[in-house]
């Protein structure tokens, strides 16, 4: 139901779309973002990744002036007060919120006149982009009568209907079947290709990495790593996977100290100095190669190698019903 | 400032289609008529039952002669002082035994009255003889008397007004309007206060505080129940002037207030306004605080009773003008618009009404800003400190 809706070409707008420094936000005893510094640039899609009650949905609602900083300052498309460019800015929240009796187009249009959209032009681009998606017969229903997919892919409409110049998304993966999923990574992609930048968040590494021209690690309240995907995975050296048919020899004194044995494999980080000592080592040792391979490793693996495995754990655990900090 | 009236106007509208376009509102409508209707059913009874002659009926019981007196001297009092103004008379046979007779159940007379004029007896219960005693006393007089009381004739002297009574009347029409104002805003506020709870409830609190300053939303909100209240009213209105009408009622020749009747009305509208967003703000800003319906329910009767305690207050003042009590009345927010609308009545200056109109928008924008510091900071838990907040533009 998602996708391949049409998009404007967003106006050209230099410089960085989302800046903080210092962002602190403390809810009670609990520092929810701790001298968070960010910077989205323009035309980015860009990605905020990070366990449940990382301070993900914290550090957005922040940024957009939802909340007020305890410390620290942000912009949002260059103005230091965020409302004041609401207009140019699209919101789909994690927690999924419209008036239950209201009807779809209704909704859409509700969600553009907030953000400036006059209601009759919000109203005519709503049916348009239901019926484009082949909702137009739920156009006239109430939400409440709407299925949860159905109602969120509503919500994301009224988040693009005023062509904004920075989308937020907060989890917007969150409740999407595969095939919505894939919808809404099109959309994204559309949306960017048209200039407008792109933040969202989600605990889904792969959804980061198929999308995102950069991301932000969060943990603990902290960016743990910001950068290009590539630039994460680099932090990693290739992983190497052996198999030998000989399970002992002195090869064996070639192997790094941090090898791994499992699966009947070794496996550990390329050395430093290539993989060339310890080939010829096997070789001279007749250990016999029956299978080697060298990977470049995945966001997942970065992940874990900048957040940690309790981080990485908390990622791989569901998260529906659960609240972000 | 344009674009948050924008975005208030955006909130009020769809707040408005929400509940004028709804079921219940009809029942919202329909409600307060009830209440009209069964007054109109039960006031066909009630004028029957005050139209039954309640007063105490005293028996005469003396002998024939002083019978005849006391009852052409009843009948010339009554001519001269009204029908109701002394208690009846019942002629009986003479008796000696008036106590016998008062325990007779077809006596119908609470006191009996023997002996003769020059020494009347009344006889009945204490309490009866204590409001009696008076009555006896000025007709067995005025039998006495009968040859000699002649009634002094009184000259008239005619005037088109007379101040003292314009004053009562223009009092008056103050006090209907005031009462009126005080019922519509304790019938309308009080729904003001679950009025952000459907955004609570619904997660779309984020969504519209992501879009627009909280000081929209608020007054957005109030906006759409004024309007709505205005609906109910134009509605109770002109369905108690249809049934007036049907009924072939005549308005009554009510004295014209002292800013004239064009003017009254806009104030008593304006004021109804201002008394409705003064209460409204506080209630929303309270209400917002409320987490569930449940905490709104309870939030209720307090808020209710403070609704009564500012209309006893504003009352009081309006009894006593020219006061210390007055003038309070009149400065304090709240009961503000309650005691102006008394004065539209009876002061022709407008000038008062301007100054207290501002001076109550003030406090609503005062009041509006302050909910919305109180409604960033426990419930977005947004951070900042509250004073800055407090003077940030309503844009930011």
């Amino acid at each position: 139901m998602i996708g391949d809706t049409p998009a404007p070409a967003a106006a050209p707008y230099s410089g960085n779309a989302v800046e903080g420094q210092g962002l602190v936000k403390n809810f009670g005893g609990f520092r929810a973002v701790d001298g968070i510094d960010i910077a989205v640039p323009a035309g980015a899609i860009y990605g905020i990744l990070g366990p449940n009650g990382a301070g993900k949905t914290t550090l957005l609602r922040t940024l957009l002036g939802i909340v007020d900083p305890d410390e620290g300052h942000r912009t949002l498309l260059g103005a230091e007060q965020p409302l004041r460019m609401a207009r140019q800015v699209g919101y789909l929240p994690e927690e999924r919120g419209l008036y239950p009796s209201m009807k779809a187009f209704e909704a859409i249009a509700f969600m553009g006149a907030l953000r400036g959209l006059p209601l009759a032009e919000g109203r005519r681009r709503a049916r348009a982009m239901l019926e484009g998606h082949g909702m137009g017969a739920s156009a006239d229903k109430p939400i409440r009568q709407l299925s949860k997919g159905m109602a969120q892919t509503v919500q994301l409409f009224g988040t693009i209907i005023h062509e904004p110049r920075l989308i937020v998304l907060d989890e917007p993966f969150s409740g999407l079947d595969a095939i919505n999923q894939e919808k809404l990574e099109a959309l994204i992609r559309e949306q960017a290709r048209r200039g407008v930048t792109i933040l969202f968040s989600t605990h889904v590494i792969a959804h980061a990495e198929r999308l995102c021209e950069r991301i932000a690690i969060v943990a603990g309240g902290r960016i743990r790593f910001e950068g290009t995907p590539g630039e994460a995975r680099d932090r990693l050296r290739p992983q190497v996977r052996l198999r030998t048919r000989m399970v002992d020899g002195a090869w064996r004194g070639a192997l790094p100290p941090d090898t791994m044995a499992q699966d009947g494999a070794w496996h550990f980080a390329l050395p430093e100095e290539g993989i060339e000592p310890l080939l010829r080592a096997l070789i001279d040792d007749a250990a016999g190669i029956e299978s080697l391979s060298i990977e470049r490793p995945g966001l997942h693996d970065a992940f874990v190698a900048i957040a940690g495995a309790d981080a990485a754990r908390a990622m791989d655990a569901p998260v529906e019903e659960e609240e972000d900090a | 400032m344009t674009a948050l009236w924008r975005a208030a106007f955006v909130i009020a509208r769809r707040d408005f289609a929400a509940v004028v376009l709804s079921r219940t509102f009809l029942f919202f409508l329909l409600g307060p008529l009830l209440p009209i209707l069964i007054g109109f059913a039960f006031g066909g009874l009630g004028d029957k039952i005050s139209s039954t002659d309640l007063r105490p009926v005293i028996g005469v019981a003396m002998p024939a002669q002083d019978n005849a007196a006391i009852g052409r001297a009843h009948g010339r009092l009554s001519e001269r002082m009204g029908d109701k103004a002394i208690a009846r008379i019942r002629l009986l046979p003479p008796t000696n035994d008036p106590r016998g007779l008062l325990a007779r159940p077809d006596s119908g007379a609470v006191a009996i009255l023997t002996g003769t004029l020059a020494r009347p007896l009344l006889t009945g219960k204490a309490e009866d003889l204590d409001r009696l005693q008076g009555d006896v006393s000025l007709i067995a007089t005025a039998a006495l008397a009968e040859r000699t009381l002649h009634f002094v004739p009184v000259a008239r002297q005619e005037v088109a007004t007379s101040l003292g009574a314009q004053a009562q009347g223009r009092l008056l029409v103050g006090r209907v309007a005031q009462v009126i104002m005080f019922f519509l805003t304790i019938l309308l506020a009080g729904m003001i206060l679950s009025n952000l709870v459907e955004e609570k409830t619904n997660k779309i609190i984020e969504i519209l505080a992501a879009a627009v300053p909280i000081d929209a939303i608020f007054l957005g909100k109030l906006m759409a129940m004024l309007a709505m209240s205005f609906v109910g009213i134009a509605f109770w209105g002109s369905a108690a002037f249809a049934v007036f009408a049907a009924l072939g009622g005549q308005p009554a020749a009510l004295p014209e207030p002292a800013v004239g009747w064009p003017a009254f009305l806009i104030l008593a509208i304006l004021y109804f306004a201002m008394a409705y967003t003064l209460l409204g703000s506080l209630f929303l800003g309270i209400g917002a605080q409320a987490a569930t319906v449940r905490e709104v329910q309870t939030l209720n009767m307090p808020i209710t009773m403070g609704q009564m305690l500012i209309f006893f207050f504003a009352s009081y003042a309006v009894e006593h003008p020219g006061s210390r009590a007055e003038i309070a009345a009149c400065i304090f927010p709240w009961s503000s618009p309650f005691a102006m609308i008394v004065r539209a009545g009876q002061e022709a200056a407008l000038w008062p009404h301007l100054v207290a109109l501002f001076w109550q928008a003030l406090f609503v924008g005062v009041i509006i800003r302050v909910g919305v510091v109180l409604f960033r900071r426990h419930v977005m838990q947004s951070g900042g400190r509250w004073w800055k907040n407090l003077f940030r533009p309503a844009t930011g």
